[in-house]
């Protein structure tokens, strides 16, 4: 967790291999995720990852049952009858049965991010990469995404790592929080740990109060040596 | 103040060069997955659908047009000298060696190319294919390659039948509309018309044109800036340096062809 900006999808990026660090190592399961080549990533990633990204990144000319049957279709070599069974208990997963045929400019946003999770689950993943997936939803949208992901972490004995700066929903459902700051990590620990934190940063954040180490206002020169800096210029 | 101009030319000249350096290495990468791409023609045919059969309309009207004005400007000229029956000749050997490659060159870089660099645009900023890779399949397999190849195989298609429009459009003004002799039309064609100096060098250059507006086009997409205004900019710059470069090239090409 972290405010914007600082850095949160920048690191699942890391994680995935998509960007590279400039120092460090990224290792997934024992695997230096940088030392892998083109091939050998893109191998490792369907074995292991699945990720939702915090549009959604549905395929837009493809229908719900067809963006969920996509990652199928690409790396196994199933039937189109094992695919659909497949297709469909993904989609009863989340919900979202009933909506294989509308094409993703039809559905809301809680609706894309679970077909997108119907998907990132297609291929049985072993680790699943959230990008802010409470962000923007309703308070339905977010109880019934919120379900999901604690769900489907237990039901199918995934490692979850989730990117978020919706405080409540995130700790909720998290065994254990990186704080981060200006790409630094700044607290960690329990949920419960946190919100009993000393740091008055983690306390700001936690909170969500509007003054305090992050300051309400942005940098700058004192409010009456602007205003007279303006008369002088007139 | 002169020192941030020169800082400026250079750090503009610089950039140029790393946008240079990005879209050969760009290529490269395209040329290399290019033969996995041709093993699933499903992807490719799908593409010459939006790519190619897609722009027709406006290549065959335009070809049309330019064909019938081309007849009619002739034959201005050649009524003077009492050689209207070489009207074919002129229409033909203008539009195969010149204006069909060069027209369709322009049309497509104006209807297709710039539709190839919004799509691939906005499919990176809306995470599409940052979500492929993550479902590790290669965009530059599955969405760019078979871009590339519909767009390079639809252009020489588009221009022989731009040609063709063209000199159908030749043939209603002459025949019909000014009642010169069909055989004469016909006769011209057949006697003067070279099939290697005159269609093969057009077909040619017809495929030059299609390979770097359609590099143009794709490459303008991925690389653009993932926000509403680097899409803008992106697809007015295949516009334009699609239009360009098929201007500039047509001139090379002409000059070693026709061996000036």
């Amino acid at each position: 967790m972290g405010p914007s900006g600082t850095g949160k999808t920048t690191l699942l990026k890391l994680i995935g291999g998509q960007l590279k660090p400039d120092a460090g190592i990224i290792r997934v399961d024992g695997q230096d995720v940088h030392r892998l080549g083109h091939n050998e990533l893109y191998e490792f990633r369907q074995r292991m990852m699945g990720m939702l990204f915090q549009s959604g990144a549905l395929l837009t000319d493809l229908n719900v049952y067809d963006n969920v049957a996509f990652p199928l279709r690409e790396h196994t070599r199933l039937t189109e009858s094992v695919i659909r069974h497949l297709v469909l208990l993904k989609l009863q997963a989340v919900g979202l049965r009933g909506a294989r045929n509308l094409m993703p400019a039809e559905l809301s946003g809680g609706m894309a991010r679970r077909v997108a999770l119907a998907r990132a689950i297609a291929l049985d993943p072993e680790m699943i990469l959230y990008d802010e997936p409470f962000t923007g939803q309703d308070p339905i949208s977010m109880g019934v995404l919120v379900k999901l992901i604690h769900d489907m972490n237990h039901a199918l004995g995934l490692t979850s790592v989730v990117v978020s700066h919706d405080v409540r929903e995130t700790a909720s459902i998290s065994d254990y929080v990186y704080v981060i700051s200006a790409g630094k990590v700044v607290e960690h620990g329990s949920p419960k740990d946190l919100y009993h934190s000393d740091s008055e940063w983690v306390k700001q954040f936690m909170d969500g109060l509007p003054d305090g180490p992050v300051p309400f206002h942005y940098p700058c020169a004192d409010l009456l040596d602007d205003l007279m800096q303006t008369e002088q210029a007139k | 103040m002169m020192l941030d101009k020169l800082q400026l030319l250079g750090q503009k000249t610089l950039d140029i060069f790393a946008r240079t350096g990005r879209g050969g290495a760009f290529l490269l990468h395209i040329l290399y997955v290019l033969p996995a791409t041709i093993l699933r023609p499903a992807l490719v045919i799908r593409q010459l659908y939006y790519v190619g059969v897609q722009t027709l309309v406006i290549i065959v009207v335009a070809g049309l047009f330019v064909g019938m004005v081309m007849a009619l400007q002739s034959y201005i000229v050649l009524v003077d000298f009492g050689a209207e029956e070489s009207i074919s000749l002129m229409v033909a050997l203008s539009i195969m060696r010149e204006l069909g490659p060069v027209f369709t060159g322009l049309l497509f870089a104006g209807r297709a190319g710039s539709a190839l660099t919004a799509e691939i645009g906005l499919m990176k900023s809306t995470e599409q294919l940052s979500g492929m890779e993550m479902m590790a399949v290669d965009p530059m397999k599955y969405v760019i390659a078979p871009r590339f190849l519909a767009g390079v195989i639809s252009v020489p298609l588009l221009t022989a039948i731009f040609m063709a429009v063209a000199i159908l459009g030749g043939y209603f003004v002459a025949v019909e509309l000014l009642q010169l002799y069909d055989g004469f039309f016909w006769s011209q064609l057949q006697n003067k018309v070279d099939f290697y100096e005159d269609l093969l060098n057009g077909m040619i250059k017809s495929v030059v044109f299609g390979f770097v507006i359609v590099w143009i086009a794709v490459f303008e997409g991925h690389d653009c800036l993932p926000t509403s205004e680097g899409l803008g900019q992106a697809t007015t710059r295949t516009v334009v340096h699609g239009s360009l470069a098929v201007l500039g090239l047509d001139f090379i090409l002409t000059a070693i062809m026709f061996g000036v």
